[in-house]
């Protein structure tokens, strides 16, 4: 694989992860549980959805055939998707949306931290300022976890089934293949394995103070980063691309 | 030839102080009592070989809305005022921080009522720990916050004790 095909697709990765999230998130709007958190949930997903944009234009220029962040986001099929399958994973309850994006977040902050001393100038710069806003995702999340763990018997229940069902998805964001090894080569990727301790550490102390605890997990699931994705990827897709198939071009 | 060359340069940089003139002025579509130039957000301004002139503006928080917005302002007033070959250029690094905001953008936007960021942004006790946000209407800084997100993707709502009025705290970034 060339680097620049190489970088194409660790980008592509990247990009999809936070488009798909964020439009997940997104569902939540109007029909959060209160007024803040539906701005909170509208919010992280505006950040979700800069930085995609951010990374898919650049991919675009990487891949240089001409294809903008439009191109990208919005007219590939479900098997060209490269999103970690925790991302696509329905909002559930409100639990199962808070955890989600607790285990995302916890990841995200160092992964995007460490990404600042990439070679590749534009991921360094993406990530100076991805890093501190995730920040804010995770202490936003953080608190939810603690209020919920430690919370009523049917705020507490709901968080082991939301940690029970997402738990088996966590395995594959740590994940290192030929591509990742490559962009690590390279200098521009960050090797995830290097970030798992943090966020056993992260997750760890914040689920103590919730009164919770990780489930222990025989098999992750895995298959994402290679277009193998769960029933969820194409109904996500059929909604987020209607407008641009239904009439290919259009703008605003 | 010394001269000319001379009183090109000059000529040139004249130019390009009067495009930053009109470039700075443009205001933020959310925020109209501050400037591009009070937020950190015009880069530079640079003279294309050709005579034309190249405004570079960065990006504030990665999901904003108004950043196109402003970007074709800032290209509409360079057109208007007769530099019709203008661009404008998105530069992503060094990554826009609040730390950037003039002490001149933090009064007014306190005066209008939302209040300034206050810590630098790369120290971890902004992200983390207890920020002790004053009130921008009445100063008091016994305040509490009343949700992380708020209206824009910059602010945060807090509430002050003191006078019970409600406003928007700058996040920063």
């Amino acid at each position: 694989m060339s680097d620049n095909v190489n970088l194409f697709t660790y980008l592509l990765r990247l990009a999809d992860d936070h488009l798909i999230l964020s439009q997940r998130l997104g569902e939540w709007c109007s029909a959060a549980p209160t007024l803040e958190e539906d701005l909170a949930l509208a919010n992280i997903a505006l950040d979700l959805i800069g930085q995609a944009r951010s990374l898919y234009s650049y991919a675009g220029e990487v891949e240089g055939k001409g294809r903008d962040e439009d191109q990208l986001a919005f007219l590939r099929y479900e098997q060209d998707y490269l999103n970690a399958l925790i991302t696509e994973q329905p909002n559930g309850d409100f639990a199962h949306t808070i955890v989600r994006q607790f285990f995302i977040s916890a990841f995200m902050v160092p992964f995007w931290r460490k990404m600042e001393q990439s070679a590749d100038e534009t991921l360094a710069a993406i990530a100076a300022k991805a890093s501190k806003e995730v920040a804010y995702h995770l202490r936003h999340t953080s608190e939810w976890v603690i209020r919920l763990g430690d919370g009523t018997q049917e705020s507490r229940s709901r968080m082991i089934e939301a940690l029970d069902d997402l738990v088996i998805y966590t395995g594959e964001l740590f994940e290192n293949d030929s591509i990742a090894e490559a962009a690590i080569e390279a200098g521009y990727g960050v090797d995830v394995s290097e970030i798992k301790d943090e966020w056993d550490h992260t997750v760890a102390s914040v689920l103590r103070e919730a009164t919770l605890e990780l489930p222990s997990v025989r098999h992750m699931q895995t298959g994402g980063r290679s277009g193998r994705h769960t029933e969820h990827l194409g109904h996500i897709l059929s909604e987020l691309q209607y407008m641009q198939r239904a009439y290919p071009g259009m703008s605003w | 030839m010394v001269e000319t060359v001379a009183i090109k340069e000059r000529s040139e940089d004249a130019t390009r102080a009067a495009a930053w003139q009109v470039a700075a002025s443009v205001p933020d579509p959310e925020i109209p009592v501050v400037t591009v130039e009070d937020l950190g957000i015009l880069r530079s301004i640079e003279l294309d070989p050709d005579g034309s002139i190249v405004a570079s503006v960065t990006p504030t928080y990665s999901g904003c809305p108004a950043t196109q917005m402003i970007q074709q302002m800032v290209l509409e007033a360079l057109q208007r005022s007769g530099f019709e070959n203008a661009r404008v250029e998105t530069v992503l690094s060094p990554a826009w921080s609040t730390d950037w905001i003039s002490d001149a953008g933090k009064e007014k936007l306190r005066a209008y009522g939302i209040a300034p960021p206050q810590q630098s942004s790369n120290s971890k006790r902004a992200l983390f720990g207890e920020t002790a946000v004053n009130c921008p209407h009445c100063g008091a800084s016994n305040t509490e916050r009343v949700s992380e997100f708020g209206s824009t993707p910059c602010k945060a709502l807090y509430r002050c004790n003191s006078c019970r009025e409600p406003f928007d705290y700058f996040k920063c970034l």
